[in-house]
């Protein structure tokens, strides 16, 4: 009896994860949708709107310029040294824009925001879910989604291009102060390497990812606060912190998951 | 004989192990107040819950004016709801909205009234409820009572047909616990609301009120007007009157055979 269960256990735990997460999946694809749509459902949240985009990006500004020279700076000097073997350093700002723009410029400033705005947005929902705001919402005949997440929606889906191009923008600089500042490379050559090597199926591609980057962060961390009191802890501050942790874990997880996917379909 | 405006018929609601709801039948007529009563944590805030759709019975039918709810379509529901309106036992104010944004919200985010005329009927309700000087403040910011004020505010301004009270006064003054219940009584009086309040201000309730349902262990124990509550003889329910109420000079104005009884 006990060989029989230890058999049949993993494969019954095994089915009933994938099936737990085939559901997990399909309500967020329907939180998604129903969010998306109702942004254009009249009337029009500009007010709202304007709101999520100084908060998602205006504020989140100064975090993507300081993370986006770093990052540039240490691709300038890691590259530097890396081309120097090859004896092509000429190549560095190729090398720098190239990897910023198709790369490290969505997933990172994704990440950031995460950070920043996305923890934010689980832990408000969550809390307004545990205080009964939500429900009041529905008894005003408020529909929560549209209330609440659509408008954070459409403020990603505005501000994540804008904040990618400020960290592209930024981490070219970063580049040059290291790669021709410290490095000694011409300006000249690293910004001509950048103008020849660089063409408009990068910047989109890059734009393309930002855009899918906003709506996996709005989607999870809000649905992750939405559905907080589902939790088997979701009372009270417990279930909001277990809510605002499992929408920063889970949205980084899945910018890279779909970062691989999106690259995949782009080259 | 008169039909019910709501109905509940044998509604059975249980969260995992926990029964709540076992059995229910009750009924509220139109234009009346009708007060729950009964034990802490026995179910009065998921009935109420049931009747503004927040919650769906396991078994069992709520019935409106006759009908389903269940049955009605999804634009029939929003009628219904539009009609209902509901004040949280714990307020569920917007902590991140001010005092006056939270009354207006309703009026702002479902009906198409010019901002001249939200801000009158804002300021009507304010001015009844004693809401004076905390436009601008937020619900963290003002007392526990006057949070229920502003709760009750914002479950008034949009004149609804049907109110539901979860324990409206808890937490108040004898005073504006009084001003309260005058208020749902006068509002009731002038527009003909129907209400359904969740309560223990027993007896204080029962003279606003036109009818009383006792909920107990999920059933209904009693359902009748205050004087037949006065002379009912259910054990049960003179338990939890005179639990609540035996040493409280109101009540055996009220019930001066509970008193008698129990003495």
């Amino acid at each position: 009896m006990f060989r029989v269960s230890s058999l049949i256990n993993p494969l019954t735990s095994l089915g009933r994860g994938t099936i737990f997460i085939t559901q997990e999946m399909g309500r967020i694809g329907i939180f998604f949708f129903k969010s998306l749509a109702l942004i254009f459902s009249r009337p029009f949240q500009i007010g709202k709107i304007i709101q999520q985009i100084y908060f998602i990006g205006t504020k989140s500004v100064f975090v993507i310029c300081l993370t986006g020279a770093f990052t540039g700076m240490v691709l300038g000097l890691q590259g530097y040294y890396t081309l120097v073997k090859f004896g092509s350093t000429g190549f560095l700002g190729a090398a720098v824009a190239l990897s910023l723009i198709r790369e490290l410029g969505p997933v990172l400033t994704a990440i950031m925001v995460t950070g920043r705005a996305g923890s934010a947005m689980a832990a408000e929902v969550g809390i307004m879910r545990i205080s009964e705001e939500i429900d009041a919402l529905e008894t005003m005949d408020i529909n929560p989604l549209r209330f609440l997440v659509s408008p954070k929606l459409a403020a990603a889906l505005i501000s994540m291009p804008l904040l990618t191009a400020l960290f592209d923008v930024v981490g070219i600089l970063g580049g040059y102060l290291t790669g021709s500042l410290l490095l000694g490379i011409s300006p000249g050559v690293y910004f001509m390497r950048i103008e020849t090597s660089v063409i408009m199926a990068d910047v989109t591609g890059g734009f393309i990812k930002s855009v899918v980057f906003a709506a996996v962060i709005v989607t999870i961390c809000c649905f992750q606060g939405y559905f907080t009191h589902t939790r088997a802890e979701g009372f009270g501050a417990k279930g909001v912190s277990l809510s605002t942790t499992s929408a920063v874990v889970i949205s980084c997880v899945l910018i890279l998951i779909t970062d691989y996917v999106l690259t995949s379909f782009l080259l | 004989m008169r039909e019910p405006l709501i109905q509940f018929k044998n509604v059975y609601k249980s969260f995992g192990e926990n029964h709540v709801l076992n059995g229910t039948d009750l009924s509220i007529y139109k234009g009346e107040i009708t007060t729950i009563i009964g034990k802490s944590g026995g179910g009065k805030s998921v009935l109420l819950k049931h009747i503004i759709g927040l919650l769906e019975q396991d078994s069992g039918s709520i019935l409106f004016e006759g009908r389903p709810v269940s049955e009605m379509k999804k634009a029939e529901r929003k009628i219904l709801k539009r009609k209902c309106s509901y004040m949280f036992q714990g307020t569920a104010l917007f902590d991140s909205l001010t005092v006056y944004e939270n009354i207006a919200l309703p009026l702002k985010e479902t009906t198409s009234l010019s901002d001249n005329e939200i801000n009158g009927r804002v300021r009507d309700k304010m001015d009844q409820l004693d809401l004076h000087d905390i436009d601008d403040k937020y619900p963290s910011q003002v007392s526990g009572g006057m949070k229920k004020r502003i709760a009750l505010a914002r479950a008034l301004v949009t004149d609804p047909e049907i109110v539901l009270f979860d324990e409206p006064t808890t937490g108040l003054d004898p005073i504006r616990k009084k001003a309260v219940h005058e208020m749902i009584s006068d509002y009731q009086q002038k527009f003909g609301f129907t209400g359904i309040v969740v309560s223990h201000d027993i007896p204080d309730i029962f003279h606003i009120s036109q009818r009383v349902a006792m909920l107990d262990d999920g059933r209904i124990l009693f359902e009748g007007s205050p004087v037949q509550l006065a002379q009912v003889s259910d054990p049960a329910v003179k338990e939890f009157i005179q639990g609540l109420y035996i040493n409280d000079e109101n009540a055996t104005r009220v019930y001066p055979e509970i008193k008698v009884g129990h003495g």
